[in-house]
């Protein structure tokens, strides 16, 4: 874990999204601060729909064209503002300095063409190099995410690989140009749970021989406890709680956090029912006036409902924030 | 991919064996050629010599399989109509006129229908979109025989500006060709638009933005090399379509190629040339499919490789 004082990899102040329908607007990215330094994993957690992959595609400013936008906020990268850019500059940006990993193995990859040239296709954009040279960083790349017979997976086509092996090509694209910042929007969900770990560990690796920042989309806070430096929860578009996440699983803040984390499978201590939580998130259309959370929370009370809890320092330090009335109000 | 491609050709062949005999059945059905070629007052006995000369008191599948043979050489006899023309020899000389009129025709809507269709996906909603739509509601609501007409009337009539009828100069083919290619752009835009439409949704669009592609590349390479498949198979309709179905336009401007000899020898109950236009059409019909099929191959590597 890297604290240091000096300009974080990526700082996000004030982020706010809007999506504008016939049925009114509203903000799946509500004001969202955090940051990523180098070296260092960021998780984002939350249930569908909370705007974790809004947040995702935001960052890279490749929000649905016409229904959302970036309303305001800031998001710098090594102290540059991308909302800034001009849009051939922000291309630039995209795969060389922030690239992606996407949710479905199955379909991100492009049946058209082999994976060397979707590799390479990365390369010639922000890297550009005779064609053998290209070929050649392509396999080096594929190497790098433990693909096997790179020599030969390079001139294959996507309908010819594996579900796990797609991903790991996936991955190869991401790193093929050694980004500063990955973000890896549920990655491993459609893995088999083996082929999952693998992944992982495979991601952890590449962390720690490049130093990239990594963001962590996901809604599993077991992956989060076992790669993840500090996290962040997410609620019906808002940053609920963030912190190290030491200090989040040992004392967590929020009583949503508190939840998830409770309702997370384990392998030891007692058995029974698995704990869920109940009800399920207002719909976007409304907007509550207090706590998007109350309604399911077992703690709230009648402040929770009318009036939207401020975010607080949690423990003091500046480590640990929370936008919660229990904490707040103390 | 060898497979692949010799049962396509196989299945073709066996298509062309099943319309020589629908063909032939056809012919039986319109009555005994007795009474078409010979002379009201002919004697029994010139009838005899002619049903025994033709073949015709042989069993029917002896009569099919002496057609079968025949064909197989590209003979159909001679044209009644035109005394003395080799049927097939007669039809295939005007091959060239419906290839040329029917080239211009498959080249304008692909050039127009293609780009029109991706413009209309990536500006969904749009001006182009809407623009489209009307187009393709216009073009396939009007028969194109009418369509024909009133493109003589306005160009040519009034405006003076392209011949009426007939086969010469470059100025000639663009009115008949127009006339054919409407119905088709319109049909082609609209599959290429909803082909595209689903294309763009994908992850791998995504994905591709994501590297840095830009959006020119992102449509035109990523999304239509996927998306093309469907219009790719609606092409091989619309080439067979369009060189097949001249026959109404041909009429229209006096075009002499293939579907007016249709006409024209239909009218004159010329049973062998009619014989031969059906089964050049039917081969034009499946070499414009094969053409297709091996484009498959180029365009997809899952029938490349599957």
């Amino acid at each position: 874990m890297t604290h240091t004082q000096e300009t974080p990899l990526l700082e996000v102040r004030d982020l706010r999204v809007e999506i504008s329908t016939k049925a009114g607007k509203f903000f799946p990215v509500n004001g969202h601060n955090f940051t990523l330094n180098s070296g260092e994993t960021l998780g984002v957690v939350g249930e569908s729909g909370s705007g974790k992959s809004m947040t995702a595609m935001s960052l890279v400013r490749l929000l649905p064209k016409h229904a959302a936008r970036v309303t305001s906020g800031s998001i710098k990268l090594e102290g540059r503002e991308l909302l800034s850019l001009s849009r051939s500059e922000m291309r630039k940006v995209r795969g060389r300095d922030i690239a992606m990993i996407l949710q479905d193995p199955q379909t991100s990859l492009n049946p058209s063409f082999t994976v060397g040239n979707q590799i390479t296709e990365a390369l010639r954009l922000h890297a550009p190099g005779p064609r053998s040279t290209l070929r050649e960083r392509a396999i080096e790349a594929l190497r790098k995410v433990k693909v096997a017979a790179p020599e030969h997976r390079v001139d294959s086509y996507p309908s010819q690989l594996s579900g796990g092996m797609r991903q790991r090509v996936v991955g190869a694209i991401a790193i093929s140009c050694a980004p500063k910042v990955i973000i890896a929007d549920e990655p491993t969900t459609s893995l088999d749970v083996t082929v999952q770990a693998q992944y992982l560990r495979l991601l952890k690796e590449l962390q720690e021989d490049t130093g990239m920042g990594i963001i962590f989309i996901t809604h599993d806070f077991g992956i989060v406890a076992n790669l993840c430096h500090r996290i962040v929860v997410m609620y019906f578009g808002r940053i609920v709680e963030s912190g190290t996440v030491e200090r989040i699983f040992a004392k967590p803040a929020h009583p949503y956090t508190e939840a998830l984390i409770a309702a997370v499978p384990k392998l030891h201590g007692h058995k029974g029912r698995l704990r869920t939580i109940p009800g399920s998130p207002p719909p976007q259309s409304e907007q509550p006036p207090g706590c998007p959370f109350a309604p399911r929370c077992e703690m709230a009370d009648t402040r929770c409902f009318t009036e939207l809890p401020p975010t607080v320092d949690a423990d003091g330090d500046g480590e640990h924030l929370a936008s919660c009335w229990r904490v707040a109000g103390q | 991919m060898l497979k692949y491609l010799s049962r396509r050709i196989a299945s073709s062949l066996f298509a062309l064996l099943v319309i020589t005999f629908i063909v032939f059945l056809l012919t039986q059905l319109s009555g005994s050629p007795v009474d078409a070629l010979l002379p009201d007052d002919a004697t029994q006995e010139q009838i005899d010599s002619f049903i025994r000369e033709w073949g015709l008191d042989k069993p029917l599948w002896q009569q099919y399989l002496t057609f079968l043979g025949n064909a197989a050489q590209g003979d159909f006899g001679t044209s009644l109509k035109w005394p003395g023309q080799d049927a097939m020899g007669f039809v295939l000389d005007r091959m060239p006129a419906t290839l040329e009129l029917g080239g211009l025709a498959i080249l304008m809507s692909v050039v127009i229908a293609l780009p029109l269709g991706v413009a209309a996906a990536v500006y969904k909603g749009g001006s182009i979109d809407n623009g489209a739509q009307i187009f393709a509601l216009v073009g396939q609501s009007m028969p194109s025989f009418w369509l024909g007409i009133i493109l003589i009337w306005v160009f040519s009539v009034w405006l003076g500006w392209l011949p009426t009828s007939g086969m010469g100069s470059f100025s000639h083919a663009i009115l008949p060709a127009i006339a054919i290619a409407w119905f088709q752009i319109s049909a082609l835009a609209r599959l290429t638009r909803s082909a595209m439409l689903e294309v763009l949704d994908v992850e791998y669009i995504k994905l591709a933005r994501v590297k840095g592609v830009s959006e020119w590349s992102v449509v035109w390479k990523h999304a239509l090399r996927n998306a093309a498949v469907v219009p790719l198979t609606y092409f091989g309709i619309l080439a067979a379509s369009i060189l097949t179905g001249s026959v109404v336009i041909e009429t229209v401007f006096s075009w002499p190629g293939m579907g007016w000899v249709a006409i024209e020898a239909i009218r004159g109950r010329d049973f062998p040339v009619v014989q031969a236009v059906i089964i050049a059409y039917a081969v034009i019909y499946m070499i414009s499919n094969l053409v297709v099929d091996l484009l498959y191959v180029v365009v997809d590597p899952r029938v490349r490789h599957g």
